[in-house]
């Protein structure tokens, strides 16, 4: 029963991690962009976020409907101000750019709210659960993550697949230069994508800020998960990546309940095999170009 | 009426100089043919016309509109659209989601999903296919289509032979007076000479990024096209 108890819980977890990946995955897609800054926007939502609740006694619920326009639009400025530009010079220089953003806004956030830990205020949300069995509960708060994180990825994927702009996404991914030709500006698409990226992150950002302590250098952990359940999942293909963020979440339950300490551990171990075994992971995208 | 006229462009790529003080024009509704060996600047040109490459000297004035320096995007809810070189069907998607795409400016006009099914029939039989695994008759029929599927006013259609069968190409010129029948402009290139002659109103031959011919292909010898085409 407790295997079971650690299995479910950790699918509730991959569900966190599959919704902090949902943009990394997006990105790349989209531009082959490797966001190295994304684990540091997850927290800079995370703070925004205990702004809001904490100092300003919004309640989460309303912050969230807050923060999430908010990260679109630092997006869609970051894209035009930053990666537009970067993507002009090559391969490695969005890269680099990407790396600096996160320097720049790891060190900002300590400036700003200095290496304490934080948490945003929920009341009892974070700690109200569900029993199922007399020994399985499941937390409300991770329930709610894991439901949100399925429902954004579904959309995400329909949107892809049904919308004229989720075309010009994947017609941008497959060439830019073409799309230009249908009457499409790539930059503009590419600014959508990382509005819409950054729209997810911030989302996840803010139930990590509820379930758990963050800090301002939280974020190279956070990236690390998003990178793990992304690469696991397989690049470019959402539902492999909500698979791929499960399959983490699970190997780090499982993990930890093996021994408290082993729970990273096992999630990283479960990662290197899947490098190791399958690097191009469990559901790569059928279409390589 | 002219509807495109280009006036002494000169067209660089880096330091390599392409298309020489070129002229040409093209009225509304004719279908001009460009002529030309390999390398004579006739992609080049159509990837000038469409935005792709930007002139260092000279303007491109479309319907009355000095459009030298307007990016391709822009260019195409004016009404210009490519069939560019190697087709550059987006691989990813299928032939719907590729004409549906073709479609993202909604000009208005006379080609829809329906109508476009209608005059290809090879590409309303392959409609739900990946671009990826297309022939290369099936993508330049998409690419056709997907144009078409903004309805332009001029429609750039670059080496639509090139590489492919007799048969499959003679399929598809069959579709070009479905398209010219609605009063659809076409600027077409093409490396065969009796493909041009046969289905242009009007050919103009370059020759190492210069313009060295030009008529109506009833009054053109054949010595003066081999003269023109070849430069001896």
């Amino acid at each position: 029963m407790q295997w079971l108890n650690a299995v479910i819980q950790g699918i509730l977890l991959g569900g966190l991690y599959a919704l902090l990946a949902a943009g990394l995955s997006l990105m790349f897609g989209v531009m082959r962009i490797v966001n190295l800054a994304h684990g540091v926007l997850a927290i800079v939502a995370a703070y925004i976020g205990f702004v809001f609740v904490n100092n300003l006694g919004v309640p989460w619920y309303l912050a969230i409907i807050i923060v999430i326009p908010i990260m679109a639009v630092v997006g869609y400025a970051l894209q035009w101000g930053l990666f537009n530009r970067a993507l002009t010079k090559g391969g490695l220089a969005p890269l680099l750019v990407a790396f600096g953003l996160a320097v720049v806004l790891t060190q900002l956030l300590q400036e700003i709210f200095t290496a304490d830990n934080r948490r945003i205020d929920t009341g009892t949300l974070a700690t109200d659960s569900i029993q199922v069995t007399d020994t399985i509960y499941l937390g409300l708060l991770p329930v709610m993550t894991f439901v949100v994180a399925v429902l954004v990825i579904a959309g995400l994927q329909l949107f892809l697949n049904h919308t004229p702009l989720g075309r010009a996404m994947r017609a941008a991914s497959d060439d830019p230069d073409t799309v230009k030709l249908m009457g499409i500006d790539n930059r503009q698409v590419y600014a959508l994508s990382t509005a819409l990226a950054l729209a997810t992150v911030g989302l996840a950002g803010l139930f990590i800020g509820m379930k758990t302590q963050f800090s301002p250098t939280y974020g190279d952990l956070v990236l690390i998960f998003a990178f793990e359940a992304v690469i696991i999942g397989g690049l470019g293909s959402l539902w492999g990546t909500l698979a791929g963020g499960m399959v983490l979440g699970i190997a780090q339950a499982v993990g930890a309940q093996i021994n408290p300490s082993y729970g990273l551990l096992i999630g990283n171990l479960v990662f290197l095999a899947i490098l190791a075994f399958r690097p191009q992971g469990l559901f790569p995208k059928a279409v390589t170009t | 009426m002219t509807l495109l006229s280009i006036t002494s462009i000169d067209v660089h790529y880096g330091d390599f100089q392409a298309i020489y003080s070129l002229d040409l024009h093209v009225d509304e509704g004719e279908t001009l043919a460009v002529i030309g060996a390999n390398g004579a600047g006739k992609s080049t040109l159509l990837k000038t016309i469409a935005g792709l490459l930007r002139p260092t000297s000279g303007d491109i004035v479309f319907d009355g509109l000095n459009i030298s320096a307007t990016p391709p995007y822009r260019r195409v809810p004016l009404g210009i659209a490519l069939t560019p070189e190697g087709r550059k069907i987006f691989p990813s998607l299928t032939v719907e989601e590729n004409l549906k795409v073709g479609a993202h400016v909604k000009r208005p006009g006379p080609w829809t999903l329906a109508a476009i099914y209608d005059a290809f029939p090879l590409v309303a039989d392959r409609r739900h296919r990946l671009g990826v695994n297309l022939s290369g008759g099936e993508q330049q029929a998409t690419a056709i289509a997907r144009a078409l599927m903004s309805n332009p006013r001029l429609l750039l259609l670059d080496e639509v032979s090139l590489g492919l069968a007799p048969v499959v190409v003679e399929q598809i010129y069959d579709t070009l007076p479905a398209i010219t029948g609605q009063g659809t402009t076409v600027l077409i290139v093409e490396q065969d000479v009796n493909l041009a002659m046969k289905f242009a109103d009007r050919v103009q031959c370059l020759l190492e990024g210069k313009s060295v011919l030009e008529g109506v292909p009833a009054d053109l010898t054949r010595d003066q096209i081999a003269t023109a085409y070849f430069g001896i």
